[in-house]
């Protein structure tokens, strides 16, 4: 029996989020065509400690390379580990399409010589194949696709599979790297974040995100205060914002920013040009403020608010907190 | 420092698409094509680079029929020096097969550095640098932000979700390009004069098997429409009733 592979993403030692969407992915494919769920994760020393939480949600094997060169991202050694492991008798291996993921997958399908779906939003094994959807024309076209060649690489849309917990037994066994991870020549040498938010775009369930219309940098304290309103929010940007520099650019989303789908997405004095749709039109509820009621934005929001959204947020913070409070 | 920049011909994607009638393609009728957005970065980066060491050769390579002859003189046009056409009529969508025509037409070349867009605005892989990277055995920084170079050393900001990476490696090297470093310039009367002049070579391109079938294209199912709770402040209160109730997401 072939087993299902899933790489756990961590960054700073911290296990993300793409990481249990991974297993989870790994651990649903298992339940429907069997073999066992195996789980690497990399990292320092003590990287260990999160074993638990891939078990919880459905490792039977959790495989811990620790070596002071994992510190930060080091793809090449990754690579090369997880393309000696998984060269043996695995069906398929899931990663996030996070930005290590998209570094990772394809470094290891090339290795491998084998088949890539990259961003995908659904997939479904049948026979000897693997069927995926993944969205691509700037969202506007899904192509799905078929991989027959094993094991399957198939990275993940960060919010098309959803963690889950289905607790196993999650043994940890520790391996070596494959090769001297002090030896490569890809070194990332610092990892620098930014933003005073606890969760980022990759992570958050909720996205507030604004537009040309906070009108000035200092503004975006509005946006700030509602994602901590929800408390489980990121702060994101249209290409407007980040090209005045009132947010980087790692918070731009669209066309040329992050692809996100989170639950719930609010476009704060957002127009909703083609180019930033691309970017969150998967969201799964669109809420938009906008003083313009001919916005595109309005067409794929499924709630609008037409006003002006410096006077809206803060009664908006507001009413988020009291419902929180309240549930 | 020789420069080679991978780039693709793609549709400019304002339009409304309509599915070709085999159902796995675009339907090409009035669609305007260009190079690929973040192709596009890679080649203004590659002429910034060629610009500021006021030496070295920008050489750009694509793959496809006779149309990405098009594409090629644009990029000429913005000041690349020559072309390389992978010739390929029929469409290929596996990244792993299209690498395997680059890496063996990119191995033969003596480039210093090679970049790609981080990913092509249509498929939507972002694999094919990386596995370009692998059949040739070089580093591969990939997605990046910025870019510099410290003797034979590239060094390099990724971003991430939220954050971003410092990464470093010798030369040669391959790079795929972010938003963040250029925006490409349009061409000149001048450029577009000079690139009628400049090399472009057509040979057959060595595709490799394809890992995967394209099985379908297909439109995304349209959100439903949505709704104005209504004006100003006084919506709030509605708008919060609906994320809870309906929305369920409070
Ligand atoms: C190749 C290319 C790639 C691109 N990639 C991206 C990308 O990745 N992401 C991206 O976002 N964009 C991208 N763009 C840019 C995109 O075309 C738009 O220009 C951009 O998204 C607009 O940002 P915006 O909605 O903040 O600004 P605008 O379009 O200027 O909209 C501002 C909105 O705010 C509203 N407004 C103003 N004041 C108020 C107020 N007081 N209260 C409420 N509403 C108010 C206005 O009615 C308007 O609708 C790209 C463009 C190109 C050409």
């Amino acid at each position: 029996m072939s087993n299902i592979f899933a790489f756990a993403e961590t960054r700073g030692g911290e296990l993300r989020r793409a990481a249990l969407e991974a297993v989870t992915a790994a651990r649903q494919t298992a339940d429907q065509i069997g073999g066992e769920v195996r789980v690497l994760i990399a990292g320092a020393p003590g990287i260990a400690v999160h074993a638990a939480k891939l078990a919880a949600h459905g490792a039977d094997i959790v495989l811990v390379v620790e070596h002071d060169a994992f510190t930060h991202y080091n793809p090449e050694a990754l690579a090369s580990t997880l393309a000696a492991g998984l060269a043996n008798n695995y069906r398929a291996a899931f990663f996030s399409a996070s930005a290590q993921g998209k570094d990772l997958a394809p470094r290891v399908a090339a290795k491998l010589k084998v088949g890539l779906a990259s961003d995908v939003t659904e997939f479904a094994f049948s026979g000897d194949a693997v069927v995926a959807k993944h969205p691509g024309y700037t969202g506007k076209i899904v192509q799905t696709l078929t991989l027959k060649a094993t094991p399957a690489i198939i990275s993940l849309r960060p919010g098309a599979v959803l963690p889950k917990e289905s607790p196993k037994a999650g043994t940890v066994q520790n391996i070596p790297s494959a090769g001297d991870p002090a030896a490569s020549r890809v070194v990332v040498t610092d990892t620098v974040v930014g933003g005073g938010a606890k969760l980022d775009l990759g992570e958050a369930p909720v996205i507030i995100s604004g537009g040309r219309g906070l009108k000035e940098a200092a503004n975006f304290t509005l946006v700030e205060d509602l994602a901590a309103a929800f408390g489980n929010a990121a702060v994101g940007a249209t290409r407007a914002v980040t090209d005045e520099g009132w947010r980087p650019h790692s918070d731009q989303i669209g066309q040329t920013g992050r692809l996100v789908s989170p639950d719930l997405y609010v476009a704060c004095g957002i127009s909703g040009a083609i180019q930033h749709l691309a970017g969150m039109r998967t969201s799964k509820t669109i809420v938009a403020i906008n003083k313009d009621k001919e916005a595109p934005i309005f067409k794929i929001a499924d709630y609008g608010i037409v006003g002006d959204v410096l006077e809206i947020l803060p009664v908006l913070t507001e009413a988020v907190k009291a419902a929180k409070q309240g549930a | 420092m020789k420069i080679a920049v991978c780039i693709k011909r793609v549709p400019d994607m304002d339009v409304r698409f309509k599915i070709g009638a085999n159902g796995t393609s675009v339907d090409e009728a009035g669609l305007k094509f260009d190079i690929s957005d973040f192709d596009g970065y890679a080649v203004e980066a590659a002429l910034q680079i060629k610009e500021k060491a006021n030496a070295g050769e920008v050489v750009v390579i694509s793959l496809g029929a006779d149309n990405v002859q098009e594409t090629l003189r644009k990029a000429m046009s913005m000041g690349a020096d020559r072309a390389v056409q992978l010739k390929h009529d029929a469409p290929v969508f596996d990244s792993f097969a299209i690498a395997t025509a680059l890496a063996a037409e990119l191995s033969t070349g003596g480039y210093d550095l090679v970049m790609f867009g981080r990913m092509s605005i249509d498929t939507a892989n972002q694999a094919t640098g990386t596995m370009v990277a692998e059949l040739l055995g070089l580093p591969i920084i990939t997605a990046i932000s910025k870019l510099d170079f410290d003797g034979g050393t590239v060094k390099a900001r990724r971003e991430l979700e939220g954050s971003y990476e410092l990464v470093e490696c010798p030369l040669p090297a391959i790079v795929t390009i972010d938003e963040g470093i250029a925006r490409p310039r349009y061409p000149s009367l001048k450029g577009i004069m000079a690139a009628k002049k400049k090399p472009l070579e057509t040979k057959p391109a060595q595709v490799g098997e394809q890992r995967y079938t394209l099985d379908k294209m297909e439109l995304p199912a349209e959100r439903a429409a949505g709704r104005i709770v209504g004006e100003g402040k006084d919506a709030v209160p509605e708008l919060v009733r609906l994320l809870k109730e309906e929305a369920k997401v409070l």
